[in-house]
């Protein structure tokens, strides 16, 4: 037994799984954007990747328990700040995210309240201390969670709004959520399906279209289903073998919506082929099982639940935007972690990363 | 230390492996999903990224123009520029509105209406948002391409009338190929393309037509070019020299400006048309570019008639100028003496019908000579009566009326020469005998167009022979046909049509020229009957001369109908005729002394070196 964490405790091959990832992204980013107005975007990702991972050494020193300690004041925080954001938030695309911070960075709060989301549920649950998990104890988990999502989907962003949704469910499993819970769950969820269908009218026009395009993207070849399409067009002409590195027409074209952020993966897949999509599956399905093992090897529950959540949330973006790249799943704006180009998202990914090292290195502290 | 705290709780192993398990299935869900895009479906995915990133653009070629027997430009095509507007980026479009409207001087509500009407189109497809650039525009255009790159320049060829409306109903117009079109031409059309209309523009569309190029480009996904794939140039049109004579032309247009009718002058000897004149008519240049709906409409229902071709297409009553084939008949038939004559009191009554001639205090004694120059109906009446309608009908289709002269032009009329088969196959009873009266002064149900008229004239003059009409220079297998007719008639019938022109009391007498021997008849048709126009107080005629020159085998013949007018035929049709004849024996005489003065004859109407020859042959 240790009585002080030390960096050597890092999981290396964690961080050898996530380096592997992040060349990939940057490859990528290069490749798609070397040869348009946008050149140099990879090393403005590298510049990101950095902060990021001077964000996660820092985030690894403070103790997960004190975080855990101060769980209501960053709830409060978090929610507060969404607040902010719908009162002066800069407008961007269409959709208040940001707060603009001096013009040097926005700071995108919801990436933070991800974060917030984890350390507050991780908290909930190892308050629970049977293997069952009451009616009443799910009900405030929903309501935790459901405050700041809804305040996200106001913003509007579906896809972080959606994001909190599976760091509670993967909780509330783990947490021992009783059987009949869970299928009254599905249950409910299946009936407010048709229940949404009706209310959908009352979604922004963008969303409307996001989600009829989703259901018919051949009707609108040019308009919103023309992402998803070219998309498909850009993974499937991509074969086997793939067309080669900036050699995919689709991606160097700009056939490919977004192709160095969210559709990181269509223009991977059309240049690298199948067999290039497959690496990159499989280094995410590493990560996965790297961090679950962490969690299995967590001093405590709390620990444990720091780091299922963190896992919960990063394979749920790896889902949501495969799928959304072959056309399973409608166009979110959920990146993909680690690859895709993006400041506030590869930062929010490095943080939650350095809250799993923070619990591994402490793993054998008392 | 806090409730939640505490190192004793153990953790749920078999749950953390179960979100494993869930884990790696779906990592294999995901891999069989991009499994059966980029391995099952990835030679259709293939397909399409190949069509999404080349473009074939067309190249328009250009139509061949149309020359005049001299080889003067009649019609020709240009280059001109449509300036399309991009609108892929909606967020730039809006930004750069105001400018492209300055700059363009195109009014904010017409550049917004343009955009409405495209905006259920597909966002790739860019608005024509003026058809015909003009040269400020486009520098305009060239000079923001960086600032303005929504701007796009797309050459089209255009068509153009040199002489905006003059020989318009014979040249036709061209216009945008129609659906049925489209589906007929078995892909050879592709929607948009321009092709021939009507008249010669319809007629002569194969040769006109060149044949397209095609550009293969590679473009992105703002369907900006990036690269050339494959470059076809189009193959211009040939162009055809029509036997139009632009000098006779121009006079005929001069005289019928204000007037409503038709001109045909034509070769006698070949059936070469020389001058071709319908009024009213219209621009042809209007259709060029696109034509207003509301303006096209007006075009159609103009009770004018603005889209008639009246040359080929008007099928009028002949009046006296059917006299000649009267006279012919006559004369060939031998089944009356060339001596007869009769008494013209101004009037006769036949079948228990009182029948007028044109001159109420009548013509006194007449024969057949006295009887073409003063046209004396009294006399043809009963002519008509000898011969019957059967023999009228013989002489009458023998030399080319009632049926089509089969003029290279796309729907010509025939107009009608009747006769007792005609009568019982379409009406089912009898012929009226009292019809034939009318028939023999070119009234009743005789209806010709002036084209045949033309014709008609030259066949008696030159013996029978039918020869052709036609537009094309060097027009291959042009069919002439035999009439057999006896030299007395012959004579006989020029020796009146001379007498018409220059003889005192002829009824053309004013239209007589210095050294030219012309020929002719006058013809005036009623509108309706004597006792009508008497009740109405108006006299509206459609007034016809044809004429030839010289007497026997003319070089020219020309036949001009002013429709809807006060005067008797002679002075309002004649003059045109007369004018077109003296201005053809003027070049004539022109171009005989430049030869003579030079003594090193070129060779007359040298053909355009490219045009087209349909067979090859030269008359």
């Amino acid at each position: 037994m240790k009585d002080r964490p030390h960096v050597q405790d890092f999981d290396w091959s964690l961080l050898a799984i996530v380096a592997a990832i992040c060349g990939l992204g940057v490859m990528e980013i290069y490749s798609s954007t070397h040869a348009s107005a946008m050149a140099g975007m990879q090393w403005r990702q590298l510049t990101w990747l950095g902060i990021g991972v001077v964000g996660m050494f820092l985030i690894s020193r403070i103790d997960y328990h004190t975080l855990l300690d101060q769980a209501p004041v960053l709830y409060i925080c978090g929610v507060a700040g969404l607040l902010v954001v719908m009162v002066i938030g800069s407008t961007h695309l269409g959709a208040k995210r940001w707060i603009s911070m001096g013009g040097i960075f926005n700071l995108q709060v919801s990436e933070i309240m991800k974060l917030i989301i984890i350390i507050v549920l991780a908290r909930f649950f190892s308050e629970v201390r049977t293997d069952r998990l009451t009616l009443a104890d799910l009900l405030k988990v929903g309501a935790l969670t459901i405050v700041p999502a809804a305040l996200i989907l106001k913003q509007p962003d579906l896809g972080t709004a959606m994001v909190l949704v599976p760091v509670a469910i993967v909780g509330a499993f783990i947490a021992g959520i009783e059987w009949r819970h869970m299928a009254i769950g599905v249950i409910l969820v299946a009936l407010l399906i048709p229940v949404g269908w009706n209310m959908r009218h009352h979604l922004k026009p963008y969303q409307q279209q996001r989600i009829e395009t989703f259901l018919h993207p051949e009707e609108d070849q040019r308009g919103a289903g023309y992402q998803i399409l070219q998309s498909e067009i850009a993974v499937g002409s991509g074969g086997f073998w793939g067309k080669g590195f900036g050699k995919g027409s689709q991606n160097q074209l700009g056939f490919v919506p977004v192709r160095y952020s969210d559709f990181i993966l269509a223009a991977l897949a059309e240049e690298q082929g199948f067999i290039g999509v497959c690496v990159v599956l499989l280094l995410y399905l590493g990560l996965i099982l790297r961090l679950v093992d962490n969690a299995q090897k967590a001093k405590d529950r709390a620990g444990m639940y720091v780091v299922m959540g963190v896992t919960a949330i990063l394979g749920f973006h790896v889902l949501v935007n495969a799928s959304m790249v072959i056309g399973y799943m409608p166009v979110t704006g959920i990146p993909l972690p680690l690859m895709s180009y993006g400041g506030s998202s590869t930062a929010f990914v490095f943080l939650a990363l350095g809250l799993v090292m923070n619990v591994r290195m402490r793993r054998f502290v008392n | 230390m806090p409730s939640w705290n505490v190192n004793d709780q153990k953790i749920p192993q078999g749950r953390l492996a179960l979100v494993s398990y869930l884990s790696v299935i779906f990592v294999v869900l995901l891999m069989i999903g991009f499994w059966k895009l980029q391995v099952v479906q990835s030679g259709h995915f293939a397909d399409l990224a190949d069509r999404n990133r080349t473009r074939s653009i067309p190249i328009i070629a250009p139509r061949g123009p149309m020359l005049d027997r001299e080889g003067r430009v009649l019609v020709d095509s240009y280059p001109s520029f449509s300036i399309l507007l991009l609108r892929d980026d909606p967020k730039s479009l809006g930004k750069s509105l105001p400018q492209i409207e300055e700059g363009l001087g195109i009014s904010h509500e017409d550049l917004q209406q343009e955009l409405d009407i495209a905006k259920n189109e597909p966002k790739f497809q860019p608005v024509v948002i003026k058809p015909a650039a003009s040269q400020a525009d486009i520098a305009f255009v060239e000079s923001h391409r960086a600032d303005l790159p929504l701007l796009e320049l797309m050459m089209v060829q255009r068509r153009r009338y040199q002489h905006d409306q003059m020989l318009a109903n014979a040249i036709g117009y061209v216009g945008e190929v129609s659906a049925q079109q489209l589906e007929d031409s078995d892909g050879h059309y592709r929607p948009g393309d321009i092709v021939g209309k009507a008249g010669l523009e319809r007629e002569y569309n194969d040769q006109l037509e060149g044949t397209d190029g095609m550009r293969r480009v590679v473009v992105n996904s703002v369907g900006k070019v990036v690269r050339t794939l494959e470059d076809i140039d189009s193959l211009p049109g040939k162009p055809i020299q029509l036997t139009i004579d632009y000098d006779l032309q121009a006079v005929a247009e001069a005289d019928m400006a204000d007037k409503e009718g038709a001109v045909v002058a034509m070769d006698a000897r070949t059936g070469e048309i020389l001058a071709m004149v319908s009024k009213p008519t219209f621009n042809p240049n209007d259709f060029a570019v696109r034509i207003p709906q509301d303006e096209w409409a007006k075009l159609n229902t103009d009770k004018h008639t603005p889209l008639l071709n009246r040359a080929i297409q008007a099928q009028l009553a002949p009046g006296s100028v059917f006299k000649i084939v009267m006279a012919a008949a006559m004369v060939d038939s031998k089944e009356i003496p060339e001596s007869y004559s009769v008494f013209c009191p101004g009037h006769a009554n036949f079948y228990g019908r009182e029948f007028h001639c044109w001159r109420p205090q009548g013509h006194g004694e007449v024969e057949l000579h006295r009887a073409i120059v003063d046209s004396c109906d009294v006399f043809f009446y009963n002519v008509g009566k000898m011969l019957g309608i059967d023999k009228i009908a013989y002489y009458g289709s023998g030399l080319g009326l009632g049926r089509r002269t089969g003029v290279d032009l796309p729907s010509e009329e025939p107009g009608l020469m009747p006769s007792e088969e005609w009568v019982e196959r379409v009406y089912h009873h009898k012929w009226y005998a009292g019809e034939t009266i009318s028939v023999a002064i070119g009234q009743g149900a005789v209806t010709v167009t002036p084209i045949q008229l033309a014709r008609m004239a030259a066949a008696v003059a030159s013996g029978g022979t039918l020869v052709q009409p036609h537009f094309l220079k060097g027009y291959a297998n042009a069919k002439v046909e035999h009439f057999p007719l006896s030299d007395e008639a012959v004579e006989k019938v020029t020796q009146g049509l001379f007498g018409v022109v220059n003889e005192g009391g002829g009824t053309a007498y004013h239209l007589r020229l210095q050294n030219i021997d012309l020929c002719g008849k006058s013809g005036t048709a009623q509108l309706m009957s004597y006792d009508a126009a008497n009740r109405l107080g108006t006299k509206k005629m459609d007034g016809w001369f044809v004429g030839f020159a010289p007497r026997r085998n003319p070089e020219i013949v020309v036949a001009a109908i002013v429709q809807d007018t006060m005067e008797h035929g002679g002075e309002a049709a004649g003059p045109v005729v007369r004018d077109v004849v003296k201005l053809y024996y003027d070049k004539k005489a022109a171009h005989q002394q430049q030869q003579a003065g030079t003594q090193a004859p070129a060779p007359p109407n040298a053909s355009h070196p490219l045009v087209a020859t349909v067979g090859g042959q030269h008359p």
